[in-house]
């Protein structure tokens, strides 16, 4: 049998120069942190050491906000028209380095190129050319004929898409008038700091927009220190609550992007081969570190075997290795940490019963990786049902009747997203109004565009970002969380 | 009537015997049909594209690229074709590039079915099969006695394949079974006096069946009724090959295997004229169906420009420069 094996494509890294060093930017300028702490961050395809960046402390976070604060008076008194041209002039300047930025993303957060390069990047640009679009456009938006800014935003983003989140949180908030001290997370602070290089490219005036580095701390000073009107995180639950409680009673704004535990749901009239690829995207997609990544499949019980022989078959062609091949289909696990966390809860998996199944597979012997892994005869009752993973593990539970598909769906704490896969329109709208999630994609999953809404129910969080609704969270005076609302119209058909 | 003499084994006619009631009337044929699995259509194209931006390189590139020479079925069907034509289109399926032996001759020569005995003649000992579209080619309107002529005239002056059209407008307005009728009795009228058969590819013309989900429901149909190959087009309408259509060829053909037993082989026409293009069909069928189907005893291309591509990137490989259009021959 004749064997179709792809030679190597790497993605040139010398497209990319990474400094040894990389400093705190604040009011335009890169510098040490007061007390001159570094941390390392790491390729996690290889654990080569990338660069090393500036840990910022309370001195730090306060200088930040004072910055931003002052270039607050300036900012929002532009006209939107003035702040849209340099939110435009960042988006192009994003699609002109964007080879640059995805190999330098790969690199930092060890996701594939085909996806950095495919995926994030298009995505983070499109982002800025949205929100640009907007800035002038405000009083249009349904929020008051003259909305204003809420001030300066302390915005806290994750690991899995380091760049895009940036975009999701930096572009409405400038649009809107408002300045930003933004902190990367702590394994991936590369694109952010070179995203700060963008602003000065663009001209941006200094202040607008500080970018500080560091861990879990320097993230509690940000959102503790009274200077800031706004709180913006993506991330874990268990530190979305730990905000939540820091930030009541003041008068802080915040919105909580948190985790998730997603039902994608595949009824037997589905169409097959386009749900097959949509559970891959939906779980293998960045190697599962997505918040809204499809983790808990739910089967209808008829083509459960059908379903998992073709799920299974796929899976044995999904391509694992260096992140800078472009015929790499799944990446590295982001740290050690999150490897041994995914590496955990797999094991629970097993231990409480449930079927384990990856593909044959080598991984390489140094960096972070871990195989697609399936589990059969998972229940509600199981770890691997009701805790996110975030990585690369899907769990099959199965249902009989569209209620029960419903009533399991539903029966998380989380409710960020649903996939629902059936050929009849009329099960899509009555099950996308039943399910209780930010989003619920039909016959696809994982898809995102800056013009539509993403938010979570539940613990997934509160507020939404992305397309008109994304404004919202960064004006004053607008109406009360789109979240909330939703959450009570919920109420009434439970 | 001669009987048809299955290819493959005991086993599978028998399974696919015991199918025999979904094809016992339309309505049972039509149930079926309806009843397979749908195509979503913006899934299906989405997963076409991303299995087109597969990087493909150096020693792997020189594989597809040698692979797709040898699946080629180098075709002419022009109205204008002469036995001259022909000969010359023979000698370059037989060597493709007078400067390099190294290069592996095409599959098959696709003729019409008055150029069989010269394709024949002049193919004598190169092991290249001799294609005839049959039928009543390309529209496939005539009674099926016309058809069923064509075909036999075809086999009889020595082609080793058929292709087939079938009749759109019946499959159009749901007469299944008429369509799976007329394809069993080509298939019967492609057993040889010696009680071999020539090989049967099916032309579903999918530019004019529109859906997908009429692109599967074609392709089952045609498997059902002993397809050896399923096709999907003449090349000689607006809208021929394309990746999304090609690819439920391949998932139809990796379900009726599953289901039946049976393997069946997928030649998209019409379209396909670079070596990129032909590289992403290849990395389709690879991921799609895997190594198996990596033949041309499973996978053709029906092209007539395509080969010159192929060779001057052949050229490219080996001698590291682009040469151009004069340093391979037109026919």
């Amino acid at each position: 049998m004749p064997v179709f094996e792809y030679a190597p494509a790497p993605e040139s890294r010398a497209v990319v120069d990474i400094a040894p060093s990389y400093g705190l930017f604040i009011d335009g300028e890169f510098g040490e942190a007061g007390d001159g702490k570094v941390f390392k961050t790491l390729s996690p395809s290889s654990e080569e050491v990338l660069s090393e960046v500036a840990q910022a402390g309370a001195e730090d976070v306060d200088r930040a906000v004072k910055a931003a604060r002052k270039a607050f008076t300036t900012w929002s008194a532009l006209p939107g028209s003035e702040r849209a041209k340099y939110l435009f002039r960042i988006a192009r300047i994003i699609q002109e380095r964007s080879r640059e930025l995805a190999v330098l993303e790969s690199l930092d957060n060890g996701k594939p190129i085909r996806e950095s390069r495919d995926s994030d990047l298009p995505l983070v640009a499109a982002h800025f050319f949205y929100y640009a679009g907007w800035a002038d456009k405000l009083a249009y938006a349904g929020y008051g004929t003259d909305p204003k800014p809420l001030g300066v935003a302390g915005q806290i983003i994750p690991w899995n898409f380091p760049l895009l989140m940036l975009a999701w949180k930096i572009a409405p908030a400038l649009a809107t008038g408002n300045t930003v001290v933004l902190k990367p997370a702590e394994t991936t602070p590369l694109s952010a700091l070179f995203f700060a290089d963008i602003c000065r490219q663009a001209g941006l005036p200094k202040g607008v927009v500080n970018i500080i580095t560091g861990d879990g701390s320097t993230g509690a000073e940000l959102v503790a220190h009274p200077g800031i009107d706004k709180v913006a995180f993506t991330g874990s639950t268990e530190v979305g609550k730990a905000i939540a409680r820091t930030v009541a009673g003041t008068r802080k704004k915040v919105t909580l992007e948190l985790g998730g535990k997603a039902a994608n749901i595949v009824f037997d009239d589905a169409p097959i081969d386009q749900a097959v690829e949509g559970i891959i995207s939906g779980i293998f997609f960045n190697q599962g570190h997505v918040c809204c990544a499809g983790s808990r499949l739910l089967v209808q019980e008829s083509v459960q075997d059908e379903l998992l022989d073709a799920l299974k078959r796929r899976m044995g062609t999904l391509r694992l290795g260096d992140p800078l091949d472009k015929n790499t289909d799944i990446g590295a696990i982001n740290s050690a940490e999150q490897l041994a966390r995914i590496r955990a809860l797999a094991d629970a998996g097993e231990a409480e019963g449930a079927e384990r199944w990856a593909p044959a597979c080598e991984l390489p012997s140094s960096g972070y990786w871990f195989a697609p892994t399936l589990f059969t005869g998972v229940t509600q009752a199981h770890r691997i049902a009701r805790e996110e993973i975030f990585g690369p593990v899907l769990s099959v539970l199965t249902f009989r009747t569209p209620e029960e598909a419903v009533a399991k769906a539903n029966n998380t704490p989380y409710g960020l997203s649903a996939g629902i896969w059936t050929e009849k329109g009329s099960r899509i709208l009555w099950m996308a109004n039943k399910l209780r999630a930010g989003i619920v994609w039909s016959n696809t999953f994982n898809k995102f565009d800056p013009a539509s809404p993403f938010g979570g129910y539940k613990e997934s969080g509160y507020g939404r970002e992305g397309g008109r609704h994304g404004l919202e969270a960064y004006l004053a005076g607008a109406a009360q969380p789109t979240s909330e609302r939703s959450e009570r119209e919920g109420e009434r058909d439970r | 009537m001669p009987t048809t003499v299955p290819a493959y084994g005991k086993e599978a006619a028998e399974r696919l015997a015991s199918m025999a009631d979904v094809t016992a009337d339309d309505r049972a044929l039509r149930r079926f049909l309806h009843g397979l699995p749908g195509v979503d259509a913006v899934g299906l194209q989405a997963r076409a594209a991303t299995l087109g931006t597969r990087s493909i390189k150096t020693t792997a590139k020189a594989y597809a690229i040698d692979l797709a020479i040898s699946m080629i079925d180098l075709t002419t069907l022009e109205g204008a074709d002469t036995p001259g034509k022909v000969r010359s289109l023979c000698a370059k399926g037989i060597n493709p590039d007078p400067t390099d032996r190294t290069v592996p001759q095409v599959a098959a020569i696709c003729v019409y079915g008055d150029m069989v005995a010269t394709a024949k003649e002049a193919l004598k000992g190169s092991g290249i099969h001799v294609a005839a579209v049959a039928t009543a080619f390309p529209s496939g309107r005539a009674a099926l006695p016309v058809k069923l002529a064509d075909t036999r005239d075809a086999v009889a002056a020595g082609a080793d394949e058929i292709d087939m059209v079938i009749d759109r407008g019946a499959f159009l307005s749901g007469r299944y079974l008429e369509v799976f009728e007329e394809i069993r009795q080509v298939k019967e009228a492609c057993v040889r006096e010696d009680g071999t058969a020539a090989h049967l590819k099916v032309i579903f013309e999918t530019g004019e069946l529109q859906t997908y989900d009429n692109v599967r429901r074609a392709s089952w149909l045609a498997m059902l009724a002993g397809a050896d190959f399923i096709k999907t087009s003449t090349g000689k309408v607006a809208v021929n090959a394309t990746p999304p259509v090609t690819l439920v060829l391949l998932e139809a053909v990796r379900d009726f295997r599953a289901a039946v037993g049976v393997q069946v082989g997928v030649k998209p026409a019409g379209g396909i004229r670079t070596s990129k293009d032909a590289i992403k069909y290849l990395v389709m069928v690879n991921e799609t169906l895997g190594g198996e189907w990596l033949s041309p005893d499973w996978f053709r291309f029906g092209a007539s420009s395509l080969l010159n591509d192929l060779l001057m990137q052949r050229q490219k490989l080996s001698t590291g420069r682009y040469s151009g259009p004069d340093y391979v021959t037109v026919d």
